[in-house]
């Protein structure tokens, strides 16, 4: 651990390589939290199965693309299948959770995380899977940064994603719907606003959102059934640091979450990397609560 | 019912519980996982429950106490009865004062700060175990065999974590009727009352996590010995089995009650070992289709439903004066 | 007479909004003291301040001669300084014997001496405070299940189970069914006179507050519009102003 501290000092350079990459998958996670801090301020619900959507969009572009479609042209695809899974999900069970005590939503969307996660595990089996492009290597700088093109063409896909869904919050009539909804929604109601199907659209974009983003991830990186609770911890992250209204400080704590976290699993080494993202969770959690108590406040 | 019936059924429960596994030798180990089952269900409802903080992460203390546990008994040199005592005993010790440390930071966040900030610990915990060679890293730990010369291996851990279930059990029942027991509840139902009272939340709070990890630390190390293997994320720290199966039994039995969690956790033990061997693999879909299932549809569980259709059973009543 | 409580130039604003700015006023020992204003004048943050819920800008707060306002709520409250809530809190899945048992002084004592079960003197005490509320009947029943102005009454008792010095009252009779408010404003002044707890009361019913409090400030926009007897408040045309005012 010391000694890779001490590469880190003595190749500033290998810094820099480790935060660009950091960087690329932070964006991801940008992309996820904002999908997380739409149904948490829309649907008053923290989706635990989040991760878990991002995981089911990995494995619809790996199958789409197993049946011949072309890679990039899995991203929209992914993005409408899961579309499709979130409206259902909130046929079936998100409806009946909408109001209802936080611990039966957190609950309810934490057996749907397990699952969905169990059906993958059966369905596409448990490898560690990825999917190639066949796209290059970008060097820069003489060699000091290594960056894989796919990683950069996923880092703008999802900041392109990510603001044409806020442009479409801004502007569209569902969009301005959803948002007078997550304000007060039983003034939405009494305005003559579907709410139920404002709750169903935010969920299903959640979804899609999150399938989008796993196809990046299963080209850029890799999945497997199990990869879903770290990024439900780690959007959770970006939000409670971020906040749900804004997007500008949705896009900086998820790069800056990616960067570090990048570095980290090089310093402490690979396989404390989930460890470290899910005590940074907790350790922020309580800092901020502290700091909050001082006040006589609390997190709520 | 009446007090006379519910003392048979207590009693008659006790006598098979001494019985069973004579009656039933080839089931003494799925038998020893039940009173497991309860000590889980148990000692999550306390916070859970009676104090209304849904922790999704008190298979830490599970944990924690398996390793702790088996890292004396492999260091201390003693022999295996010796070794085990004093295993158990730092196993309960480790693991409440872990949770009073832990419970100064996590025991100020309310709701679902505490419910994902818990989680993220009981997974933070499996991931570091995994990657400690102290602890074996990703292959576990091995507890010392049972002494091969003696018999009845199966008989003496199933009546020792039938002990630790009995005792847990009293403990609770005897701390729920003192004035801790109410402000558990009183922190449950209003924290800001509590606290506008003049109440000690805090020391409150963190002396139930302490109970509750006291026990499961135990629960933790016998588990240890009897499974014969430590996992990090399997068995240790398993939090998508044990760590679910807890929130989920005790909600099955009745939150907040003292004998919901005891029958949450037989009716789920009973129901799993039955049917989901026949599933084939499908047991974890089945069981994440049964949190949505029980969470959204039989939320307040057995006891708690029975307690709206008969209120008069758990004691409210109108009491005219004469 | 002593000032019991004795706020000088509180001041607390949230974001840009001023709530409080240089309050001061006291309420004596054994006294019934009211506050009034209009709806926003700042008299449930001034209460807040008081028990320590969030804290003051500027300004101190002394209560029995000694400074408060850097403590915690419960800290606060173990002095003997509590307050009811505006919207009625108790404890709503416990009957209302427990809800009593759980407020008697015994009840804050540190967590290892918790551990114990209930006397007998705070069984009996608790019986009489229901009784006295009127709720002696009800007194197995959930606290949730009763009705808003029982709910009222129920919040009342644990208070007075907690034997406080000083009791803030944040509108006693606000949805209270007119018929009982009278003999809530009697056992108010029981409280007062027998059980000898001092008393200051938010209070929108002006026909309640000048016939129950002795001494009565009005706060306007964050500060201190007037203070005296209840005549000489309810003469003063700066306080008719400002009701009028803020209602027109």
């Amino acid at each position: 651990m010391l000694e890779n501290l001490q590469l880190l000092f003595d190749y500033p350079t290998l810094g820099a390589d480790l935060i660009a990459n950091g960087l690329m998958i932070g964006a991801i996670f940008a992309l996820a939290a904002f999908g997380m801090a739409l149904v948490w301020g829309v649907l008053g619900i923290i989706n635990i199965a989040q991760g878990e959507f991002v995981m089911l969009g990995g494995f619809v572009a790996l199958t789409a693309a197993g049946l011949g479609v072309p890679p990039l042209a899995t991203i929209p695809l992914a993005a409408i299948v899961l579309f499709m899974v979130g409206w259902g999900l909130y046929r079936l069970v998100i409806f009946r959770v909408v109001d209802r005590d936080l611990f039966v939503s957190l609950l309810a969307t934490f057996g749907l995380s397990i699952i969905l996660q169990q059906l993958s595990n059966e369905i596409f089996g448990a490898d560690v899977r990825t999917l190639e492009t066949g796209l290059g290597t970008l060097v820069l700088f003489d060699g000091q940064i290594v960056l894989a093109e796919i990683k950069l063409v996923s880092f703008v896909t999802a900041l392109v994603v990510g603001l044409a869904l806020w442009a479409f919050l801004k502007r569209a009539r569902l969009g301005q719907a959803i948002r007078a909804t997550s304000q007060n929604a039983r003034a939405a109601r009494i305005l003559g606003i579907d709410t139920d199907r404002v709750y169903a659209a935010t969920y299903a974009l959640n979804a899609a959102l999150c399938g989008a983003a796993g196809s990046l991830v299963v080209m850029a990186w890799t999945i497997h059934p199990y990869i879903g609770l770290p990024y439900t911890v780690r959007s959770f992250l970006v939000v409670i640091v971020a906040g749900l209204g804004n997007i500008a400080a949705v896009i900086a704590a998820g790069l800056g979450l990616g960067a570090l976290e990048n570095v980290a699993g090089f310093v402490l080494g690979a396989e404390y990397q989930i460890a470290f993202v899910f005590a940074l969770m907790v350790i922020i959690l309580v800092v901020r609560n502290f700091l909050l108590r001082r006040k006589r406040e609390y997190l709520k | 019912m009446t007090d006379a019936q519910k003392y048979a059924l207590v009693a008659t429960g006790l006598l098979f519980s001494f019985v069973a596994p004579f009656l039933l030798p080839q089931f003494a180990t799925q038998l020893t996982m039940l009173w497991l089952m309860v000590i889980f269900a148990l000692t999550w409802d306390t916070l859970g429950g009676q104090m209304g903080y849904n922790s999704f992460g008190n298979i830490l203390f599970f944990g924690i106490g398996a390793y702790g546990c088996a890292v004396i008994q492999r260091d201390l040199g003693l022999d295996y009865f010796a070794g085990l005592a004093v295993g158990l005993a730092f196993a309960a010790v480790l693991s409440a004062i872990v949770a009073i440390v832990l419970g100064a930071g996590m025991l100020g966040l309310r709701g679902h700060y505490f419910a994902i900030g818990t989680l993220g610990l009981g997974i933070a915990a499996g991931e570091i175990a995994g990657g400690w060679d102290y602890v074996g890293a990703g292959s576990g730990m091995v507890p010392p065999l049972y002494p091969v010369e003696l018999a009845g291996r199966e008989l003496f851990f199933y009546f020792l974590m039938f002990a630790l279930a009995l005792v847990t059990f009293l403990v609770l029942r005897a701390l729920y009727a003192t004035k801790f027991g109410l402000a558990l509840n009183a922190i449950r139902d209003d924290e800001d009352k509590a606290e506008a009272m003049g109440l000690r939340t805090t020391q409150v709070k963190s002396l139930a996590w302490a109970v509750s990890a006291f026990f499961l630390g135990i629960g933790g190390g016998l588990a240890g010995n009897l499974l014969g293997f430590i996992d990090p994320r399997d068995v240790a720290f398993a939090g998508a089995t044990f760590g679910v199966w807890m929130v989920l039994m005790a909600i099955l039995g009745g939150k907040g009650t003292l004998w919901g969690p005891v029958i949450g956790a037989v009716v789920f033990h009973i129901t799993q070992e039955l049917f989901w061997t026949y599933l084939l693999g499908w047991q974890r879909v089945a069981l994440g289709l049964l949190i949505v299932a029980i969470v959204v549809f039989f939320p307040n569980g057995i006891l708690g439903t029975l307690r709206e259709r008969f209120p008069e059973w758990f004691g409210e009543k109108v009491e005219e004066r004469v | 007479m002593s000032a019991l409580l004795k706020i000088e130039n509180v001041s607390k604003a949230y974001g840009g909004v001023v709530a409080n700015r240089q309050v001061s006023l006291e309420v004596q020992s054994g006294d019934i003291a009211g506050l009034i204003g209009p709806n926003g004048s700042g008299k449930t943050t001034l209460f807040s301040s008081i028990v320590g819920a969030h804290p003051i800008d500027s300004g101190s707060i002394q209560f029995g001669g000694q400074e408060i306002s850097k403590l915690d709520v419960p800290t606060i409250a173990r002095r003997g300084l509590l307050r009811t809530f505006q919207q009625t809190r108790i404890y709503a899945e416990m009957n209302c014997v427990e809800n009593m048992r759980i407020s008697a002084p015994d009840a804050r004592a540190p967590v290892l001496s918790l551990l114990s079960g209930f006397s007998r003197n705070v069984d009996v005490r608790a019986e009489e405070l229901l009784d006295f509320v009127g709720l002696a009947s009800k007194r197995f029943l959930r606290a949730g299940s009763l009705s808003f102005g029982q709910q009222k009454l129920l919040e009342f008792a644990m208070a007075l189970m907690s034997e406080p010095k000083l009791l803030l009252l944040d509108e006693p009779t606000a949805g209270v069914n007119p018929t009982l408010i009278n003999g809530l404003i009697d056992r108010l002044i029981k409280a007062n006179k027998e059980l000898g707890i001092t008393l200051f009361v938010i209070e929108h019913n002006m026909r309640v507050i000048m016939n129950l409090a002795e001494n009565i400030t009005c706060l306007a926009h964050g500060e201190v519009l007037a203070q005296g007897t209840p005549q000489e408040v309810r003469d003063d045309p700066r306080v008719v102003e400002a009701y009028l005012g803020a209602s027109a």
